[in-house]
């Protein structure tokens, strides 16, 4: 009798620049390759170091190219920005209860950010001093 | 203010046409119109033949979602004014196949409401006449959020991740499982945890979190669902140490 | 094609989701279909805000909630009904609370009650300020388990299928297919909902048309008590949303232009900073309502663009407590309003906010058509007399949709299938709707003729009436029904055409209205929320009775009276603040 003719919109490939916080959100997920590239690399580190002089030499050699030095300062950005966001996000996916009470998601925030800094600051101790 | 304001309205007459075209409308410009009254006035004095769904006008029933400018937003809780001096498109919310106009079609949602049995679920009933289970305030607060959401599905339109794949039980339906499972008097978890774990569950969202920030009514799907990834992994760990020990 | 159920619920709001369970409980092999034109968890009881009434304290009892509830009336209730409906409500509310209701608590855990008006003890439960929300939702979702529960969603009904006196189905148009189909049920329950949208400013939804009421009435079922039309005294102007009388009930106050508690002038008591049960701001909304036409004639209210209003006060109640008990209050003048009522007044004015009248029927719901049921705001039991009291509508819908639907069942389970005579009504039906779905040549707009419609009935059938203007009115209606049968319809598409269903309600909505008038006309007397000022005192000899409105073949309503059910509180004097 009748036929249904409903219209189905079709996303289109680039959907994720049609809005800010899909962007930022597609940049997010694609900074988890970036996580993986900085462990490859901290690998190959260890491998270099375990080789001999020589190796470690030829490893400071290869990561002093330009093109290595671009892909290791994108690589600490995308780090940088995946850490914040996930800091960010933590309070929303964890519910913490202190004596009977949820503590006010942005309370979380706090000791996060200070022990990711007490992290960092005890790494750059160990590396410089 | 300006006296008129222009509203492009996205149009599809399925009759007619095979994609969805716009028109545009003059409306007055009133301090107190909604979107919707807009809407009203185009359907009462300009063309009959405008199809949208509204009913309560107040924020509570949920039926007119609509996308103004791009974002998903209750039309009669979107005030003109705050678009002036316009123009302002409005369109069906995205994500859903379009019936017709801004009437999009909502099948599945209510098939996906239906999967996470939102009732609650005891163990053994208490009979009515022994009253009421207790509940203390603090336990109410535990899943009320969860208890706001009105089904106007704009976290739906918001979440790219259902946009890509339907499949997905998607913000609303999640949420409204969740609502029952933190309810002191729920003890139906373990029957919803299959269709909240399986891959099209909770393990389908990626956390953009666009719908928590569409939620009219400060529901936090994306908190919701987070939540239960954590429950879910910690049952999956649980049935791989202790195979004999699940119910 | 048609379907064929056992029990047919038109309508998918409280009153129809629990009749449904109901049934589903009583009989899982019965075959029940909710057709609802709407998405049911999008029905108006989604916009009952303050709570539910039933006994549930130490301190109260039955007896009282009873006498509050006939006194509340005016003594048009019938005592057998309300003494069920009261007795019973308790158990309702609390099998909701079994369902998962989010009730407000007490601190210990119980079920914490609120003050409403009229109410002589505290036995308003809520859940906040959301209470129908939370309540149908509730009902929703827990419907959803019964498998015999089959829906229509935005399925419109247009008619009832009667064979000789006995109704076996409807005829409903699907939205989004454009197609019309019999469905077929034994036993038929209306729970439509009442008919605010008849008037311009209500608190009511856009799909409050009486639909239900409209159908009955044609059908040929009475509609009964039509002329009592509540007015609750505080709407937002302009878009007349309903600010709840829990505002009032947790200590709100309402103030004229001096910023005086003028409610003290009227016979409500006298003023004392905190609420005090069934006195001054927690008086009954009829008297309220009258309270500020007189306010407004002795030129105390504040004139708006849209209309007098007066204040709600509710600043010395405090963010916090506002937040907690009221929170939707303050998110609706916020949003609405652009007002914070924490720090400003409220203004409202009485709105057109409920039906007392609707479709004539007994104790379980039954009507006068064998096979027909009513339950909810639809229906008149009744009650709610003369007036209704805030907080009983919800547990209402529930007490008369469960006996409704326990009713229809046990009637659907013996009851023959409809017999071959309405096959041709639906196929008459059938060929009515198709012709209208190619549109409709015609000079007027349907909006034109709604709005004259309900410019004249809040002319007429406002908080005061008066013989002259009613008869007034009856003729403009009866213009107006003609006039509406030949509306243009510009829409002549299969697919969700609002304006074939836009068109279908007006033409409902103006035969109600009619009724209202009629009846309003007849009644001789001021009683509750029906005051003639050409006949302002109550009249116990010719009207301690219930208006019943016939539809005679030509369209004109035909009034009748029928006596009260008067038990054992005999009528007296309602008194408030003493």
């Amino acid at each position: 009798m009748t036929t249904q003719r409903l219209y189905k919109p079709r996303i289109s490939v680039l959907w994720w620049l049609s809005r800010r916080s899909y962007t930022l959100f597609v940049l997010r997920e694609l900074s988890s390759l970036f996580v993986g590239w900085a462990v490859v690399y901290l690998l190959l580190l260890i491998r270099a170091v375990a080789g001999g002089p020589v190796a470690y030499q030829r490893f400071l050699h290869w990561s002093a190219s330009p093109w290595a030095i671009v892909l290791n300062v994108v690589t600490a950005a995308f780090l940088l920005y995946h850490t914040v966001t996930f800091i960010n996000l933590t309070p929303q996916a964890m519910v913490v209860q202190v004596r009977g009470r949820r503590v006010p998601p942005r309370l979380l925030l706090g000791p996060l950010y200070l022990a990711w800094l007490v992290v960092s600051a005890v790494l750059v101790w160990l590396v410089v001093g | 203010m300006p006296e008129e304001i222009t509203l492009q309205v996205a149009r599809y007459r399925p009759e007619q046409e095979d994609r969805p075209t716009f028109d545009e409308y003059k409306v007055p410009l009133r301090k107190d119109w909604a979107v919707l009254d807009g809407l009203n006035y185009i359907k009462d004095e300009l063309d009959g033949t405008l199809s949208y769904r509204w009913s309560c006008r107040m924020g509570i029933c949920g039926s007119c979602g609509a996308r103004v400018n791009g974002e998903p937003k209750l039309t009669c809780g979107t005030f003109l004014t705050d678009y002036a001096p316009g123009p302002v498109r409005i369109e069906p919310l995205a994500n859903f196949p379009i019936i017709r106009d801004l009437v999009v079609d909502l099948t599945d949602f209510l098939v996906k409401l239906g999967a996470v049995q939102p009732w609650l679920i005891r163990d053994e009933d208490k009979p009515v006449e022994e009253g009421e289970y207790l509940q203390t305030p603090a336990e109410l607060d535990e899943y009320k959020q969860f208890s706001m959401c009105i089904n106007c599905m704009l976290c739906y339109s918001a979440c790219p991740v259902y946009g890509l794949d339907d499949k997905f039980l998607g913000p609303a339906a999640i949420a409204l499982a969740q609502r029952y499972n933190l309810d002191s008097r729920d003890e139906g978890a373990d029957r919803r945890l299959t269709v909240l774990s399986q891959p099209e569950g909770v393990w389908g969202c990626t956390f953009v979190g666009e719908c928590s920030r569409a939620c009219p009514k400060g529901v936090d799907p994306a908190g919701a669902i987070q939540r239960y990834k954590l429950t879910a992994a910690t049952a999956a760990v649980k049935k791989l140490l202790m195979p004999w020990g699940q119910r | 094609m048609s379907a064929i159920h056992d029990v047919v619920i038109v309508g998918g709001g409280a009153a129809g989701l629990r009749a449904a369970i109901a049934v589903a409980e009583a009989d899982p092999r019965l075959s029940v279909a909710i057709v609802s034109k709407v998405y049911p968890m999008r029905s108006h009881t989604v916009s009952a805000e303050g709570g539910a009434a039933g006994v549930i304290g130490a301190d109260d009892t039955i007896e009282e909630h009873i006498y509050d509830t006939i006194s509340g009336g005016d003594w048009l209730c019938d005592q057998d009904a309300v003494e069920a409906f009261i007795t019973e409500a308790p158990r309702e509310l609390l099998r909701l609370e079994h369902w998962g209701c989010p009730w407000s608590r007490e601190p210990d855990g119980h079920i914490a009650v609120r003050p409403f008006g009229g109410m002589k003890k505290m036995r308003t439960w809520f859940a906040a300020d959301k209470t129908g929300f939370h309540l149908l939702h509730t009902l929703f979702q827990t419907s959803l388990k019964y498998p015999s529960v089959m829906r229509y969603d935005e399925w419109h009904v247009t008619r009832l299928l009667v064979d000789d006196g006995r109704v076996c189905g409807v005829v409903a148009l699907e939205l989004m297919s454009g197609r019309v189909e019999a469905i077929y049920g034994k036993a038929v329950i209306l729970a439509t909902g009442g008919c605010g949208r008849v008037f311009p400013f209500t608190t009511n939804a856009a799909i409050k048309t009486g639909d239900g009421m409209a159908l009955a009435y044609h059908a040929g079922a009475p509609l009964k008590d039509m002329e009592f039309v509540q007015y609750h005294p505080t709407g937002l102007p302009f878009t007349g949303i309903l600010i709840t009388e829990a505002a009032r009930a947790e200590g709100g106050w309402m103030l004229n232009k001096d910023g005086y508690r003028y409610l003290q002038d009227y016979n409500l008591g006298t003023p004392s900073p905190g609420p005090v049960l069934r006195s001054m701001e927690l008086g009954p909304r009829d008297r309220l309502s009258q309270a500020f036409v007189k306010e407004q004639e002795k030129g105390r209210t504040i004139d708006t663009p849209y209309g007098p209003v007066v204040h709600l006060d509710l600043r010395h109640l405090g963010e916090k407590l506002i937040d907690t008990k009221l929170p939707f209050v303050r998110e609706l003048c916020h949003k609405y309003q652009n007002i914070d009522p924490v720090h400003e007044l409220v203004p409202v004015r009485p709105v057109v906010h409920y039906m007392m009248g609707g479709v004539h029927t007994d104790i379980n719901g039954a009507t006068a058509l064998t096979g027909l049921y009513a339950a909810g705001e639809t229906a008149c039991v009744s009650i709610n007399g003369a007036n209704r009291l805030g907080s009983n509508s919800l547990p209402e819908c529930l007490v008369f949709g469960a006996r409704a639907g326990t009713a229809a069942a046990a009637y659907a389970g013996a009851a023959a299938p409809a017999g071959p005579a309405v096959e041709a009504q639906a196929a008459d039906e059938q060929r009515r709707l198709e012709a209208d779905l190619r549109g409709r040549g015609g000079r007027e707009r349907i909006a034109t003729i709604r709005t004259e419609m309900q410019t004249t009935i809040e002319g007429a059938a406002g908080i005061y009436r008066d013989g002259d203007t009613l008869a007034k009115a009856a003729d403009k209606l009866r213009e107006l029904r003609e006039r509406a049968a030949v509306a243009a319809l510009d829409d002549a598409s299969r697919t969700f055409n609002t304006e074939l269903t836009t068109a279908l309600e007006l033409t409902g909505m103006i035969d109600l209205a009619e009724a209202i008038v009629h009846s309003a006309l007849r009644r001789e007397e001021s009683r509750g929320a029906h005051q003639r000022t050409d006949f302002p005192a109550r009249d116990d000899e010719r009207f301690l009775a219930h208006s019943l409105v016939y539809r005679e073949a030509d369209g004109t309503p035909r009034v009748e009276h029928r006596p009260v059910t008067i038990t054992r509180w005999p009528p007296g004097e309602r008194v408030y603040g003493r």
